[in-house]
């Protein structure tokens, strides 16, 4: 008997599936189906659906820079890490945040139209931030697997096309 | 004195899977759901072992019987999944594939005049096996209206009980069929009152969706008389690696390991190398890959139901097995490779029985089989 839960697997593996397409891959209905993806919508389960772009392949002169940095902060009597991750996430620029463990604190991800543009980003909108103490910022330079998804297209199907 | 082929090979017609592979091959941008093999990779960690193998070095021949710390595992993993007993010293014997186990067991435990009864539609290896043997076929076709199970009507009607061996495979290729403890415990009683020896092929052990898989060697009475087949192709989809295994009481390992012996000497070392690490680490993809065969079983009934093509719920390995909407299979599957450019292997390719169906492998990336199956769709219209 299939789960709810594999309504997201399906859901994280290909948003565009349809309910029609989920109901034959599952034991649910139809119905049930969009019931299900309803309520994990309106519970928050669900946060949105993106296409996941390999920005290299995109035939055109404007660039997508990317970057990941780390940022160590001091925390106070008044401040905790959920105060500064709401005033950091607030920024269109910031494309995901995450608390980490380890050697720094926040582990954050940027992105914008050119190098200048996310270094000035840090530079004036991040590191002035006074509960900060340090950010690193490692610039993407390549991206190999985003989401699940390899971006190679190596894994030809080699296979005989009829076999016992 | 002239290179002819053998009265007993020229016996043998080619596969009939031949004909449909040449004609597929000639053909561009077919999708083929006629595949009798995973479309996933070897689980990485299992590649990974075995350049690792090669990095050491380690390309050597292994004991006749496979590596002792593989054959340790096999039987651990046997006894932990189908609840098997065997001696990893004695009764277990690592081969190149399970079809060079069946082949052994048909020259190494059958005489030449001596029956078998194979129950089809069947992998495409065991009637050439048993004949290039010397060993005298008695069919079994398992009918629709079973859907396609083994049963002891079936084994009476046919004069099986004269044979001297049964051979099956459960979860079946062709067919997806499977067997329920209580029904394979019907086929062991059949086998114990006519004295059968069985070969049981259970290399789709693993891939079962609606209950869990019986060996009948874990029946009573059964053990001393089964050899049971098994290898690393299907569940964990590593059918290039050509690794298999073969388990039996000590007597039947021992005449079959004589051949091996001398013909393989022993089954290929980097891919035991990679069976080691697959039995240790990788169960969690072969869990994985089942659940997407699963989905696309579901998807594939579905269909076929939602077009009005009559198909039983195949339940195991990752092959639908659905009635011709025309009364020649092979016409249609032809005439769909031509017009749609979708393979599918008509049923009689797998001998007795298959005549009047398809199989239909879901081994297949999910977008490819849902727009094979829209032409299919489009094709009966």
């Amino acid at each position: 008997m299939s789960s709810r839960r594999e309504i997201l697997d399906l859901l994280r593996e290909n948003a565009r599936y349809t309910t029609e397409d989920i109901a034959r891959l599952t034991d649910f209905s139809e119905s049930e189906v969009a019931e299900i993806i309803e309520e994990f919508e309106e519970a928050g389960v669900i946060r949105g659906y993106q296409a996941v772009v390999d920005w290299n392949a995109v035939e055109t002169d404007e660039e997508r820079v990317r970057a990941t940095v780390e940022l160590n902060v001091t925390l106070d009597r008044e401040t905790g890490y959920d105060d500064i991750s709401e005033r950091i996430a607030k920024f269109p620029e910031v494309t995901s945040l995450r608390l980490v463990s380890g050697d720094y604190d926040f582990d954050l991800e940027v992105e914008g139209d050119s190098m200048r543009e996310v270094s000035h980003f840090i530079s004036d909108k991040i590191a002035p931030i006074p509960e900060i103490t340090q950010t690193v910022t490692h610039y993407i330079m390549e991206s190999y697997k985003e989401q699940g998804m390899e971006f190679d297209d190596h894994d030809d199907d080699d296979r005989l096309s009829v076999s016992p | 004195m002239t290179l002819e082929p053998a009265t007993r090979v020229d016996s043998v017609p080619p596969s009939g899977i031949r004909r449909f592979f040449e004609l597929a091959e000639e053909m561009d941008d077919i999708i083929s759901l006629g595949v009798g093999e995973p479309d996933f990779s070897a689980p990485w960690a299992a590649r990974e072992a075995a350049i690792a193998s090669l990095e050491r070095g380690r390309t050597s021949y292994t004991a006749n019987r496979g590596k002792r710390e593989l054959r340790e595992r096999i039987a651990d993993y046997e006894a932990a999944t189908h609840g098997l007993q065997y001696d990893p010293d004695e009764e277990i014997l690592v081969t190149a594939g399970a079809s060079e186990g069946l082949d052994l067991a048909f020259r190494a435990l059958l005489n030449p005049g001596d029956t078998v009864a194979i129950a089809q539609p069947c992998y495409v290896s065991y009637v050439p096996g048993a004949t290039f043997a010397g060993v005298d076929v008695v069919d079994v076709p398992t009918r629709a209206e079973d859907e396609f199970k083994l049963t002891r009507e079936v084994l009476e009607s046919t004069g099986a009980a004269d044979a001297d061996a049964l051979v099956y495979c459960y979860p079946n290729n062709p067919t997806g069929a499977t067997m329920t403890g209580d029904e394979i415990a019907e086929v062991a009683a059949f086998c114990r009152e006519n004295d059968l020896v069985v070969f049981a092929d259970e290399i789709y052990a693993d891939l079962t969706y609606e209950h869990e898989h019986t060996s009948i060697a874990s029946l009573p009475g059964m053990r001393e008389r089964t050899v049971v087949f098994n290898g690393f192709s299907k569940a964990f989809a590593m059918t290039g690696f050509r690794l298999g295994y073969a388990m039996a009481p000590p007597e039947a390992i021992e005449a079959m390991n004589r051949i091996h012996q001398y013909s393989m000497l022993s089954a290929p070392t980097t891919a035991q190398y990679a069976a080691i690490e697959a039995l240790d680490n990788c169960r969690d993809e072969v869990t994985e890959m089942a659940a997407q065969y699963d989905r696309r079983r579901k998807y594939v009934l579905t269909r076929f139901e939602e077009m009005g093509i009559d198909c039983f719920p195949a339940a195991g390995a990752f092959y639908a097995f659905p009635e011709c909407p025309w009364d020649d299979a092979d016409e249609f599957a032809e005439a769909l490779l031509q017009e749609k450019r979708v393979a599918l292997v008509p049923g009689s390719a797998f001998g007795a029985g298959g005549a009047g169906h398809l199989r239909v492998s879901y081994a297949t990336g999910l977008s490819d089989l849902k727009e094979a199956m829209a032409r299919i769709e489009s094709f009966i219209e």
